[in-house]
């Protein structure tokens, strides 16, 4: 098959996929999970069959329709999407093993919907991915919203739409009243959308302008929960833990700050943003929401709400890697996706483990609970330490990336930032570990329990492996992201 | 032979006012309704025709009984009366198509010719509006649509649509009585009623006072009819008791025709004659058009009916249209003309969506919908499509219109960005209040029901669809309602002599 078609195919693979689940719901749930599998499998052959081509400097592309003149549903694959589309194709893969344990375990209604709206929502995660201009990136933004709010409100109680009317509204009004100002504002003045190495704003805007409308770009989209557009994330948490790790890992907050990186580097152009001081905000943004969040994040005694915390620091992170504007912290930026789909998933795949053994959801009913399950808190611990960023975990690499970024600019907030937030984490993540492991376990009697089921052990055991796998041998995804900015000094 | 191409225009107003007192003698079942949407596709084939040439740079001129303009009646159609032809038809037609099993409903059989007679006279009216040239004659065709569609909305068997369309009677006549006071005052002053006529004529005493004041008559007068706030009060009731096919039609149709009445009038004659109108006319409909567009849309927010929470968004969707022409610009012209075409495919949708509804539930407040979409999942999903091109997402229809609205205003300058607020925070609102009826629909537990709620029927499914996807199909391929628009807004800004 030629890249044209493998573009094409990345996105209907899942949405014929989402088809036939829903057919095959009707008949037999054994086989919707074959298809489920099938499908991703399938999709997995498309993407990473792209990835030869991009690593020798292609970058395929692909037009679809003129919607209006200057305007065009196009895509094209470059090194931040290839590598956003390849992790969320191979995580979608491990969620759906995941997913079948979990959904199953805990007895959850209307499954089916739960199969096809999960594939429809990847279908719209690699519309973002391969998105080769601001337009089609918005289109697909848009559908990521709207195809991920039946999997948020999936319980249906009055409390659980109550939190993911805030996810939708959040979402929706930051993206239609601030997003797409931007994107229309970029189109007026420059005349293009289309991503370009180099970015394509030079010469049509400066000045304060600069500043107002990276700040349109980056509070717009809300998925990369900056501070104070973060609350549909904590909001969120009512949903099964399958769609958590869908949000925190595989497609949503990462579609994010994907696009804040990728506005960044091929829409503004980093030299262009750094010669403007008016852009200066952001990386003082990102690093307060990075502080803030870890704060939060100290004081919650819910797991999931923790961990939800703990993404919007991480994600700041990612922001202000980019916002850093060296290409070395660009290229952190895109490792710390990388590092942190890895680990995140990891640890919600073990709260939901802990949740459907024995539906435990608060910190302090997790006293020795290392004894009854210990793979599911080996990968916890592995997750943790990923996100405190020590070796051998992903969460060094990224971190040591985001590090070199901030020397090469001489910024030494970044650094400070990072080494205050690197104790924070330690301080909120370590004493669950200590609990877990150390403290003597007072399960009830009548209320035992070991681990949860074996398709979900066998995905977070997968995750944590990557997670350290990603520590030895991660020279692709640097190899490829490096690609990202070469050509720019 | 005639050549027929030439009579096409006047066609386009007698195929349905010909055949309307023909349809009050076909008594047997079903045959006035086949008689109808006959005369209603016909027009729709006449107004493709009269699209088809407009495109191709024709300016169609016709002279009624051979006497010249300014003499005699001229009819005129232009991109403009073109694209407004094509929504006024096409509704009519889908409504029909899609309506029948709606209407067997509400009207008896025995009035069903009646009925059917009365919208053709309404059709026949708004299509007169379109394609003549001559200001009394407007007036005429106004009160035969008017007084047809007082008919038909209360035509129906719900006895609250009588008093909405006694509120509608009285406004809509006083509205048409400005109107005439207006022309009255020009035609004193210049001796002429023919449009083009008067715009060259009325220069030489566009001081004097009484044609000052017409222009104050003529446009307040026209922005009664077209239900522009504040002056929209009859609107909701006689949009939420009409007959559901009724609503589909007149919500497409009837206040864009008015608002094409005032457009024309306002640029073609009034604006490069009289002196700082410009300014006047912007001043006047530019807070009007944003109040219009954020009250409306915030009833529509606590509003639990949902037909009346489509006609106070219709309301809203009249102030972006007014907007866009406040601008008095060429891209503001044309975010206008854009708008009322892509409106119309989505208000149009979504009525239908909602005479489907009604064919399963008896109530349409959102409390008794909930859990509609399982038993009603075809409509429902057509419904959120055409709900989607409302809001303006991206890929539909509304997105286009929005677009083109916001780019428009940025040319304003500092004005430009209240403006842009102004239209997210109602693109916003919209969000909201169609999300209320989709969560109600597809995410609330159904409340307890003894009888069984089917699907509505196929035909009526079907024409919904295919008012849904051109929602789909106008979001993507843009260049008719474009080009027509840009034409549009040429032919408002520079008329020719």
């Amino acid at each position: 098959m030629n890249m044209e078609s493998l573009i094409l195919a990345a996105l209907i693979v899942p949405l014929a996929g989402a088809l036939l689940i829903g057919l095959a719901g009707r008949i037999n749930p054994n086989l919707r999970e074959l298809v489920t599998l099938t499908t991703a499998g399938l999709l997995i052959f498309c993407v990473w069959s792209l990835l030869p081509a991009i690593y020798q400097g292609d970058r395929p592309g692909l037009q679809l329709a003129e919607v209006l003149p200057g305007i065009h549903i196009a895509f094209q694959v470059e090194p931040l999407g290839m590598m956003f589309a390849a992790l969320a194709s191979g995580l979608w893969l491990v969620n759906s093993i995941y997913s079948i344990g979990y959904m199953r375990g805990n007895n959850e209604k209307k499954q089916t919907r739960f199969y096809v709206m999960f594939a429809v929502s990847l279908a719209a995660t690699m519309g973002i991915a391969f998105a080769g201009n601001l337009f089609t990136l918005f289109l697909f933004y848009e559908a990521l919203t709207l195809s991920t709010y039946p999997l948020v409100s999936h319980k249906g109680d009055k409390a659980t739409v109550k939190s993911a009317r805030v996810y939708l509204g959040i979402l929706m009004s930051a993206s239609i009243g601030l997003l797409l100002p931007a994107i229309i504002w970029t189109y007026s003045v420059a005349g293009t959308g289309d991503f370009t190495v180099g970015g394509i704003l030079r010469g049509h805007v400066d000045g304060p302008a600069v500043g107002l409308l990276l700040g349109l770009f980056v509070f717009g989209a809300a998925k990369a929960a900056v501070m104070p557009v973060h609350r549909w994330l904590p909001a969120a948490m009512v949903a099964p833990t399958p769609v958590s790790a869908l949000l925190h890992a595989v497609a949503v907050v990462k579609a994010g700050v994907f696009t804040i990186t990728k506005v960044i580097v091929y829409v503004f152009g980093i030299d262009f943003l750094f010669s403007e001081p008016s852009s200066g905000w952001l990386f003082y943004a990102a690093a307060f929401t990075i502080v803030a969040a870890s704060v939060v994040a100290l004081r919650q005694q819910n797991l999931k709400r923790l961990l939800a915390y703990s993404t919007i620091a991480q994600l700041s992170y990612v922001v202000m890697a980019a916002a850093i504007l060296k290409p070395l912290a660009e290229v952190g930026a895109a490792m710390h996706m990388l590092a942190h789909a890895f680990g995140k998933i990891t640890l919600f795949f073990a709260a939901g483990a802990i949740y459907t053994a024995s539906k435990k959801t608060e910190l302090f009913q997790l006293r020795g609970i290392g004894r009854r399950m210990p793979i599911t808190m080996t990968a916890f611990t592995i997750g943790a330490l990923s996100m405190i960023g020590v070796p051998p975990t992903a969460g060094f690499v990224s971190k040591w990336y985001i590090l070199a970024g901030a020397f090469q600019a001489d910024n030494y907030v970044a650094l400070a930032t990072i080494i205050a937030s690197t104790a924070l984490n330690a301080a909120y993540f370590l004493p669950i570990v200590y609990v877990v492991w150390f403290e003597k376990d007072e399960t009830p009697p009548g209320s035992e329990h070991g681990e949860a089921p074996f398709a979900a052990v066998l995905a977070l055991t997968i995750t944590a492996a990557l997670t350290i796998a990603f520590f030895l041998y991660n020279a692709p995804a640097y190899e490829l992201e490096s690609q990202l900015v070469r050509g720019q000094p | 032979m005639i050549p027929l191409e030439t009579h096409l225009p006047a066609l386009q107003v007698v195929v349905p006012m010909l055949l309307a007192p023909v349809v009050v003698l076909l008594r047997p079942r079903g045959l006035a309704w086949a008689a109808a949407t006959a005369a209603s596709l016909m027009a729709l084939a006449i107004a493709i025709a009269l699209t088809q040439g407009t495109l191709s740079g024709e300016l169609y001129r016709y002279a009624m009984g051979g006497w010249e303009a300014p003499y005699g009646i001229e009819l005129r159609v232009d991109s403009f009366s073109a694209l407004v032809l094509l929504i006024v038809t096409g509704a009519s037609s889908i409504t029909l198509l899609a309506g029948k099993a709606s209407l067997d409903r509400t009207i008896e059989a025995s009035r069903q010719p009646l009925f059917y007679s009365a919208w053709l006279l309404a059709l026949s009216g708004l299509a007169g509006i379109l394609v003549t040239a001559d200001a009394f004659n407007i007036f005429v065709f106004m009160e035969i649509s008017s007084l047809a569609s007082y008919v038909v909305i209360a035509g129906g068997t719900d006895r609250r649509a009588l008093p909405a369309v006694f509120k509608y009677l009285i406004m809509g006549t006083i509205g048409a009585t400005f109107y005439l006071i207006g022309i009255g005052l020009i035609y004193m002053m210049t001796g002429t009623l023919n449009l083009a006529d008067m715009s060259l004529r009325i220069h030489e005493v566009a001081d004097q006072r009484p044609i000052l004041v017409a222009a104050g008559f003529i446009t307040v007068g026209l922005a009664l009819k077209a239900a522009v706030f504040p002056l929209h009060v009859w609107l909701p009731n006689a949009y939420t008791y009409a007959p559901h096919a009724v609503t589909a039609f007149l919500a497409a149709c009837a206040t864009k025709v008015s608002l094409y009445v005032l457009l024309r009038f306002d640029f073609v004659v009034f604006q490069q004659n009289l002196l700082g109108h410009e300014v006047q006319f912007a001043a006047f409909l530019m807070p009007l058009a944003v109040l219009a567009i954020l009250a409306g849309s915030t009833v529509a927010l606590f509003e639990s009916n949902i037909k009346r929470l489509l006609a106070y968004s219709s309301l809203a969707q009249i102030g972006y249209i007014l907007l866009g022409a406040s601008l008095v610009s060429l891209a503001g012209l044309s975010a206008s003309v854009l708008f009322m075409f892509n409106h119309a495919l989505a208000k149009g949708a979504l009525f239908l969506a909602v005479m489907a509804l009604a064919m399963g539930y008896s109530r349409l407040d959102l409390q008794s919908l909930a859990g509609a979409a399982k038993h009603m999942p075809w409509t429902m999903v057509a419904f959120v499509i055409a709900g989607l091109s409302l809001i303006g997402i991206p890929g539909t229809a509304g997105f286009i219109s929005k677009w083109y609205l916001v780019t428009a205003a940025l040319e304003a300058g500092t004005l430009g960005y209240f403006l842009v607020a102004v239209i997210v925070i109602g693109s916003l609102m919209a969000v909201v209040y169609i999300w209320r009826i989709i969560e109600a629909a597809w995410f609330e537990p159904e409340a307890e029901s003894v009888t069984v709620i089917r699907e509505a029927p196929v035909t009526m499914l079907i024409v919904t669809w295919v008012a849904a996807l051109s929602n789909i199909y106008f979001g993507l391929a843009t260049d008719l309602p474009r080009e027509l628009a840009n034409a549009a807004a040429e032919s408002l800004l520079w008329p020719l002599p």
